[in-house]
């Protein structure tokens, strides 16, 4: 596929703030059962506002990937069958409860904890939908796994709980080690994920072939003309276009920069604890994750390709 | 229940592309026109097709065939394109099983493109929403049409009937029983998505390439020698 970044930046930044607000409702459950101290509101707050933040990022991005964004309001209508109807119905929903949560600690109220479940309800479900979307289109065989799944969520917690740390470094210092240490150990889970995910797409064998796709069992069948010589859309939504070394190289860099480098960052913290580490981990991983998601897109095999590997 | 669907038959061919030419023509100035065109007298020419001509060499040379490969939506039986669109747009009639976009309801978020395995639908450029093959919906049942040409465009044009339209849910059909009686099968049936369109293989014929080999006449050779 041919990685578009309008949803590249959707689904990276909307993943930050999906972790971010599981990690301020995490910090809010261990508080209340005395496993830490209770941080001021204004952790909330900036937690919160900078969720928002991302998420409607997030949106606007993603209203640059359609033909039409002034006719957006009607994917909500197929929910029944379509992922991506159901993506665009929970984050809305999400962005509210976010929004409600910060604003339950920015007035005080008791039910905050209940607003905090919500939106982490919403934040899981929202991972569901949009991991959905590739997972469920069976002939990218590189998507259709639910090591997709888990790669969204472990992704998307590791960068928001990291963005929590930082945020703690700023305003609740106390907070900050234990959270850049879970940031440490979802990372290090998500780089066991991401591992698996490369090792198992390595070994897979397209189940289409140009036999099977013009229905011809010859071994040998050369195209000689796709049907127009200048390209169509079929050339440019489907192919990336890049060679083999770069996209070798952008593998690499996001297990360097979504991976290792943050981890060594986090490890260097605990000892050392200057935030300003934290904050580097934090940009490097980001970086990492537009990559991963990039590299994502780019390794998905589209069986329509198979019509069109000669111009002439 | 009905389920339209063209048959073609692979046999007949030539790759001319008249098919390609006629639907184009129909359908930019039909109910589901403009199909529109980027820079099409300039350098990289561009546009949006319903139908693709293709050709493929089958077989190791001297011993190859040029197969011409018409390519269109294929109204599915199963369509996986429908399901994911989030607006509805993309629907199949239950009345005669044909596949079409509503182009006032799509966003043109390209997700029913990515859910087709064979690349038949493509977005319009100009007008930003997605195209596809409509069985020449707008055509087929014009009553103010001669019976003869309530047919889709390319079936009309195609100069040595390699396309044949028709009911394939119908036994007593013509496409049931080219089906039937030459083999036709289904592209990519792996993914289970059972087309409605088929294609008549091509039958094995005497090789031209074997009796120019035959007579002394194999390129590969110079003087008669094979050459280095
Ligand atoms: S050929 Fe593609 S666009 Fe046409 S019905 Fe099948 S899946 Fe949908
Ligand atoms: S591009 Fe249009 S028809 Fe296709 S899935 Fe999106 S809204 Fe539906």
């Amino acid at each position: 596929m041919n990685p578009a970044w309008s949803v590249i930046l959707l689904t990276t930044l909307i993943g930050l703030g999906q972790g971010l607000l599981l990690a301020m409702f995490g910090v809010e459950v261990a508080s209340r059962l005395a496993l830490t101290g209770a941080p001021a509101a204004v952790f909330y707050l900036a937690g919160s506002a900078l969720s928002v933040l991302c998420l409607g990022g997030g949106l606007l991005a993603s209203f640059f990937h359609l033909g039409h964004p002034e006719r957006a309001w009607r994917a909500a209508a197929m929910w029944r069958t379509s992922w991506l109807s159901r993506e665009v119905i929970v984050l809305p929903a999400f962005i509210a409860a976010v929004t409600a949560y910060g604003a339950a600690h920015f007035y005080g109220w008791s039910c905050s904890l209940w607003i905090g479940a919500t939106a982490a309800l919403l934040a899981i479900a929202l991972f569901i939908c949009t991991a959905m979307i590739y997972i469920c289109l069976k002939f990218l065989q590189e998507w259709h796994t639910p090591l997709t799944l888990v790669n969204f969520i472990l992704l998307g917690c590791a960068s928001g709980l990291l963005a929590a740390a930082v945020l703690a470094g700023f305003v609740w210092p106390l907070l900050m080690p234990a959270l850049a240490l879970v940031a440490g150990i979802v990372t290090a889970a998500a780089a066991v994920t991401r591992g698996m995910t490369l090792a198992r797409n390595a070994l897979l064998r397209p189940a289409s072939t140009l036999q099977s796709a013009i229905g011809i069992s010859d071994p040998k069948i050369a195209q000689k003309a796709q049907g127009a010589m200048g390209g169509s859309f079929n050339t440019r939504e489907f192919f990336h276009r890049r060679t083999l070394q770069f996209v070798r190289s952008a593998k690499w860099f996001f297990l360097t920069a979504a991976f290792a480098l943050p981890l060594l960052l986090i490890a260097l913290s605990l000892t050392a604890a200057p935030p300003r580490l934290l904050t580097l981990a934090f940009a490097v991983q980001f970086a990492g994750l537009l990559a991963e998601r990039w590299f994502f897109f780019a390794q998905a095999r589209h069986p329509q390709n198979l019509y069109y590997q000669v111009i002439s | 229940m009905k389920q339209l669907a063209l048959v073609i038959d692979l046999n007949v061919c030539v790759g001319c592309h008249a098919c390609a030419t006629s639907c184009k023509e129909w359908n930019t100035g039909g109910a589901a026109g403009p199909l529109t065109d980027q820079n099409p007298y300039g350098k990289d020419p561009s546009g949006t097709f319903f139908n693709r001509v293709q050709t493929y060499e089958v077989g190791e040379f001297p011993a190859t065939e040029t197969v011409h490969f018409p390519k269109s939506c294929l109204h599915c039986e199963d369509p996986p394109c429908v399901p994911v669109c989030p607006t509805g747009a993309s629907y199949k009639r239950a009345e005669d099983g044909i596949v079409l976009v509503d182009y006032d309801k799509c966003i043109g978020c390209k997700y029913c493109a990515w859910a087709c395995p064979y690349g038949a639908r493509e977005i319009d450029e100009q007008q930003q929403v997605m195209k596809k093959c409509t069985l020449c919906v707008d055509r087929i049942y014009d009553t103010a049409l001669p019976e003869s040409e309530r047919k889709p465009a390319c079936v009309i044009a195609c100069p040595t009937s390699a396309r044949l339209f028709g009911d394939v849910h119908d036994p007593a059909s013509d496409v049931s029983k080219a089906i039937a009686e030459h083999g036709g099968y289904a592209l990519m049936p792996e993914w289970g998505t059972r087309p409605a369109n088929q294609y008549l293989p091509k039958q094995p014929k005497q090789s031209v390439a074997a009796a120019t080999v035959a007579r002394g006449m194999d390129p590969r050779t110079i003087d008669g020698a094979m050459k280095p």
